[in-house]
């Protein structure tokens, strides 16, 4: 096998052996089954799609920051944690695959299972498609960001994970780590600060947060910005991982 | 396997050192494993060995130091050595939320192996570490033993040229000790093997060479036979005699000139029991034909006659108990 096969083939392994994992375990459909009661909660009773009556998914997707903030940590905690207090990490990082293959699929796998269950909110779109005539472009493009943004947290989550071998230290590091990135730049707290200090700074610090840039794929506006942004946090998060377990092997 | 460098070691460990912060884990350990060796690792609890160990498989960085396997260094080439290396980790890690099956499957694909290969190979550590009563049962819920031998298996599944097997035997019950035992040493004779364990009869039964590390650095390095003969019992006789005194047999004794000293071991209304320390520069066997030919001169019934071969035991403690009184071998 060449190169990038063996590269391919090798971070499949791992996903195919996280996504049976996650497919096997009661934990992953609680989590599911978490994950739309709580989508339809917001949606229909907080958002209270059906009194407006109007045909938009807006209300579905702005929850969806807040909605990730426990649910993402919770997929993600377990990534290296489980494997740091098993001890597996000392069987899969002496096997002939880089840790970053390793880290890599590991994260898709966990990324596809957040995406199966993003997918499972399609009743929803049936729903506003039967009460009216929304613009399908604009809820794929806010499906697309809400991956992305899902994608994010977990990156971090996987982050968090592989810093400790207590799982829920990991989850409760990781949390705090995506409220900053969504308050950073939530209207109630900006409009607060603002109050405060300068508002360049207001502006920089709001533009590390994933609202701003989760809004405009809320409103069916695909920006290469954006999409960038999701992505270097996902990269970001995944160097950082490898630092993680770098450093973790060295024994520092 | 037939393409690696028949001239140079398999496995060349080279000053290697582990500092966790300001301690050191392992202080400077170099040795050499050949193919066709079995090399056991042993040391008391802390002495470094699965330290050693991590290290040679590339899990953890060397401080200081080189390893190189096959040709290739950990460092600069850790993709290759991970290859031609099969390693079971201490405590014998495996993912508890796979079947036994399912766990050999995901371990051959990672060692490249597909299709027919693969099932071959899933199959053959199977049947070789007797599995085929629980293949698809829950890792979660196998016994300690099964658990052992599942991460055992997947050690040897692409049936590599070095294996690593930190205390491989932990945990088995007396059958499968043996059995695993067997299988190291017929295995030994194509690869090469290191293995750690407390267990010494192991190290008789199935290394063709032992070291033995303590505090991070190496004590003592030889052939089973090499290492007993460290003992300060090896050399010495037991005799065993009836119906006499066992003062007056050790009078007798001590008279023959090649003898340094005896000591009567048991007497309680049976036999006399007594060990002959021999003088220095006496060769082996020499003092148990004297205690013998005096027996015949002075008719006595003698029960028991031999040389005593040394105790690994006893050498391991006089070699890793350097406060203790008794004399330290290093
Ligand atoms: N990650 C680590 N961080 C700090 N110290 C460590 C780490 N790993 C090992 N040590 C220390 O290094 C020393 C050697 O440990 P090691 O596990 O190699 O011993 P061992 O010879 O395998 O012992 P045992 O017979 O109990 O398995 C011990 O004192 C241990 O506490
Ligand atoms: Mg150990």
């Amino acid at each position: 096998m060449n190169g990038l096969s063996t590269f391919i083939s090798n971070i499949w392994t791992i996903t195919k052996r996280e996504l049976g994992g996650y497919f096997t375990s009661p934990v992953a459909y609680v989590f599911i089954v978490m994950f739309l009661l709580l989508t339809g909660l917001f949606t229909f009773m907080i958002g209270s799609i059906l009194e407006r009556g109007e045909a938009s998914l807006f209300w579905f997707f702005y929850w969806h920051p807040w909605l990730y903030l426990i649910l993402v940590p919770a997929i993600g905690m377990g990534v290296w944690a489980e494997e740091r207090r098993l001890g597996t990490i000392e069987l899969l990082l002496t096997m002939p695959i880089t840790t970053w293959q390793a880290i890599v699929g590991k994260f898709i796998a966990a990324w596809i299972f957040l995406g199966a269950a993003l997918f499972l909110t399609f009743p929803v779109v049936l729903t506003v498609n039967y009460l009216g005539n929304p613009d399908n472009g604009v809820i794929l493009c806010a499906y697309i960001g809400s991956f992305l943004l899902g994608g994010s947290y977990l990156a971090i989550s996987t982050m968090t994970s592989a810093m400790t071998r207590n799982q829920v230290v990991s989850l409760i590091i990781s949390v705090v780590i995506c409220l900053f990135l969504i308050l950073a730049g939530f209207p109630p707290i900006t409009d607060l600060i603002q109050n405060y200090v300068p508002q360049i700074i207001v502006d920089i610090v709001a533009s590390f947060s994933v609202i701003p840039h989760f809004d405009g794929f809320k409103r069916g506006i695909l920006d290469l910005r954006d999409i960038i942004f999701f992505l270097s946090i996902i990269v970001f998060g995944l160097f950082a991982t490898s630092l993680i377990i770098r450093n973790l092997r060295a024994g520092h | 396997m037939a393409d690696f460098n028949a001239e140079k070691p398999m496995i060349q460990v080279k000053n290697l050192a582990k500092s966790f912060g300001p301690k050191r884990a392992v202080d400077g350990v170099s040795f050499n494993v050949e193919i066709g060796e079995v090399l056991g690792f042993l040391g008391p609890n802390g002495a470094g060995k699965s330290t050693t160990m991590r290290m040679i498989t590339g899990f953890i960085p060397p401080t200081e130091g080189t390893v190189v396997v096959g040709g290739f260094d950990i460092l600069n080439n850790p993709i290759q050595v991970k290859k031609i290396i099969g390693y079971l980790p201490e405590n014998a890690p495996a993912y508890a939320d796979m079947s036994v099956h399912s766990f050999l499957d995901f371990v051959a694909e990672l060692r490249g192996l597909r299709g027919e290969e693969k099932k071959k190979a899933v199959s053959r550590v199977i049947e070789m570490c007797f599995l085929e009563s629980v293949v698809n049962q829950s890792i979660d819920t196998l016994s300690k033993g099964f658990r052992h031998r599942t991460c055992f298996a997947q050690s040897i599944i692409h049936d590599p040229p070095v294996l690593v097997l930190d205390e491989p035997t932990d945990g088995l019950d007396p059958n499968q000790k043996h059995e695993v035992r067997t299988l190291i040493k017929r295995m030994g004779e194509k690869k090469a093997i290191i293995f750690s364990t407390h267990i010494l009869e192991e190290v008789e039964s199935a290394c063709t060479r032992a070291i033995i590390i303590d505090r991070g650095k190496i004590v003592a390095n030889g052939t089973p036979n090499e290492l007993k003969r460290m003992s300060e019992l090896a050399g010495t006789v037991i005799l065993k005699v009836r119906n006499i005194p066992a003062e007056e047999v050790v009078q007798k004794v001590k008279e023959l000139s090649c003898v340094k000293r005896a000591s009567i071991i048991s007497t309680d209304g049976g036999p006399a029991c007594l060990r002959v320390y021999p003088q220095q520069n006496i060769t082996n066997g020499e003092l148990a034909r004297a205690v013998g030919e005096l027996a015949i001169q002075q008719q006595w019934r003698v029960e028991e006659l031999h040389t005593d071969e040394g105790r690994l035991d006893e050498v391991f403690r006089n070699i890793t108990l350097p406060d203790t009184t008794q004399e330290v071998s290093r």
